[in-house]
């Protein structure tokens, strides 16, 4: 059967021992015929072709798959993309570096301060802008684990809802409204900011704000140890995930999954961490990895679970970011926020950083002039989403539902 | 491995076709002959010392209308934590190279999307299709020549900013569907401007809605 070769068979040798067909690399010798082979195989018997979304419920945006299935199994997964495209990188061709930064902010609209974050990031480099206020640079960390708390209850949230659990998703709602109002103190926005910009932030921080920040980890830290015993040690939530979408991990470095999801099959690569931008090298916190422990490594359950103990790395970080802010408190945030953007003729530069979805990536061209000559935006979404076929071959289509929650997409961040 | 060494490996393997090494740039770069990239593609992935397992972008580029098309490759090692870019350059006329999404499998999505908006083809990817874009949108959008197509399935494409310019509906005879036939009116508006009339002034023959 097509379905138990993809489930088992990953690899396929000659009579000499040779590898001559690789499921996971799609390489091998005999790549093409293995596939004609199986295609022709596949489509005998009861196969139906079924479409879904991109108005499902479950696929979290405008996401299109269509699907092979043999009864409930699902053969082969084909996702369709774009619904949602907005050319970003056209219009970023057009406006001034500065004005790029509110369409950065509708890229992944959950995680808004990360996405300031990574451009602010990229174009500082470009113009060899460093040394920031402290103020600024603490700032910078703060909010955007704030919103990788805030990201990250909604991934998790939504995912209890994929897995038929209605509490958790009201719960973590509840709680991200929280920060949605510290944020919305600080930027008058509560979901795209505009807040980080080119070498400072746009606005001042309100008196207050830090104390009710404290007072939101405060208040934050028992919930989160109630969520968990929610969900994550229910019995009927471990058998619907431990064993499902095993995502090898040789497998997640080749397609480039980033974040939980890459860390979730069990390497520990973290931007944060090995690669430390910002002030991130400062601060004490754990990258944690999926251990596979109550199932098979790389399953849906780790890739939830790393969620869950990002959370509280995150408000470690945040604990360490108010002890350390303290002496810098009466800088200006503005100080160094450069007059002009005017990178020199034919830089260019890619940078990357950590989002709650993983790793974004900016590569900006500059010609001279003040608005941008190419920006390419590499979104984590993009690559995470391209392995659904791969993981979800074999599996029944109710476990397709949990895998595309596991993967926690946002459509505008894969169709820009 | 500093970009110098790994640039050195690269010219004691493929000599002339490595065309250019920029180490000032601040992303060091090494540019390459198209028709090799997937020789030296296979070459990074597979050599234990530089074993680039993670493709982290892959771009298209329009360097300008006059000018070449190119794509760049953002490559990372995982194990030894070491970066690299490396270049191409294509002609604008006939921009072809060989795919490398069987040794990143990254970049079979990616290939795609520079296929889709900057018409870069590569040879020997096995779903060369638009991604972003519908199936028959014209032209590729991140071209720096490209002109936006008038109409898609009937529906105008260009934002027209002055929509009071425009007013009836009309079905077109060619495509058989309804779409805005836009007819102007700035003259009467200019000319009820004259006279003293307020801008909501209709002029004759007009139909409503």
């Amino acid at each position: 059967m097509f379905g138990n070769l993809f489930k088992k068979k990953r690899y396929l040798f000659d009579d000499e021992g040779t590898m001559v067909f690789d499921m996971a690399h799609s390489t091998g010798k005999y790549y093409d015929e293995a596939m004609k082979k199986l295609e022709v195989e596949s489509y005998q018997g009861d196969e139906m072709v079924v479409n879904m979304g991109p108005q499902h419920p479950s696929t979290h945006g405008v996401l299109r798959l269509e699907l092979v299935l043999d009864g409930e199994v699902v053969k082969k997964t084909t996702p369709h993309i774009g619904y949602l495209h907005r050319n970003f990188e056209k219009h970023a061709e057009n406006i001034g570096y500065n004005e790029v930064i509110p369409f950065c902010d509708r890229i992944d609209y959950l995680a808004s301060m990360n996405q300031d974050m990574a451009y602010a990031l990229a174009v500082e480099k470009l113009i060899g802008l460093s040394d920031l206020p402290e103020k600024v640079e603490y700032m910078r960390v703060l909010t955007c684990e704030l919103n990788r708390i805030a990201s990250h209850l909604v991934a998790i949230g939504t995912f209890g809802l994929d897995v038929g659990a209605f509490t958790p998703f009201l719960w973590a709602f509840r709680d991200r409204e929280k920060i949605m109002d510290l944020f919305e103190w600080l930027s008058g926005a509560r979901l795209l900011y505009n807040y980080i910009w080119v070498g400072g932030l746009a606005r001042e921080v309100p008196d207050g704000w830090f104390e009710k920040v404290r007072e939101f980890l405060d208040y934050f830290g028992p919930k989160m140890v109630e969520f968990d015993k929610l969900l994550s040690t229910n019995h009927i939530f471990i058998a619907r995930t431990a064993e499902v979408g095993i995502l090898a991990p040789d497998l997640a470095v080749s397609y480039g999954c980033t974040g939980p999801v890459l860390r979730g099959s069990g390497i520990k690569w973290d931007l944060r961490k090995d690669e430390p931008y910002s002030y991130y090298d400062r601060f004490d916190f754990d990258v944690p990895v999926g251990a596979g422990e109550l199932g098979q490594l790389g399953s849906v359950l780790d890739r939830y679970l790393v969620r869950i103990r990002e959370i509280d790395e995150s408000v470690k970080i945040i604990r360490q970011v108010l002890e350390g802010i303290e002496p810098f408190k009466d800088q200006d945030v503005k100080a160094a926020i450069p007059k002009k953007i005017r990178p020199a003729a034919g830089a260019e530069v890619y940078v990357r950083s950590e989002t709650p979805r993983g790793e974004l990536g900016f590569l900006i061209r500059s010609d001279g002039s003040d608005v941008p000559f190419r920006v390419k935006a590499r979104s984590p979404c993009f690559s995470n989403i391209s392995v659904i076929d791969n993981i979800s071959r074999g599996g029944m289509i109710a476990d397709l539902v949990v895998i595309i929650g596991s993967l926690d997409i946002v459509l505008g961040c894969i169709d820009r | 491995m500093t970009p110098e060494q790994i640039h050195i490996k690269l010219h004691e393997k493929f000599d002339d076709h490595i065309l250019e090494f920029n180490v000032e740039a601040l992303d060091p770069y090494v540019k390459i002959d198209p028709a090799k990239i997937y020789e030296v593609a296979t070459f990074l992935r597979q050599t234990s010392e530089l074993d680039f397992t993670a493709l982290m972008c892959l771009s298209g580029m329009d360097y300008g209308v006059d000018e070449n098309l190119g794509v760049v490759y953002n490559l990372h090692s995982i194990q030894h934590n070491h970066r690299i870019t490396i270049r191409v350059d294509l002609s604008r006329e006939n921009p072809t190279l060989p795919s490398v999404e069987t040794i990143w499998r990254t970049a079979d999505w990616h290939e795609r999307e520079a296929f889709d908006l900057l018409g870069i083809r590569f040879e020997g990817h096995r779903d060369l299709r638009r991604i972003l874009c519908p199936d028959d949108w014209e032209g590729y959008p991140l071209r720096k020549d490209y002109i936006v197509q008038e109409f898609y399935k009937g529906i105008r494409v260009p934002y027209q900013e002055d929509w009071m310019k425009y007013e009836t509906l009309e079905k077109n005879p060619e495509r058989g569907n309804f779409v805005f036939q836009f007819e102007s009116k700035v003259p009467e508006l200019i000319e009820s401007a004259k006279n003293g009339n307020n801008s909501d002034h209709k002029p004759e023959g007009s139909t409503d809605g």
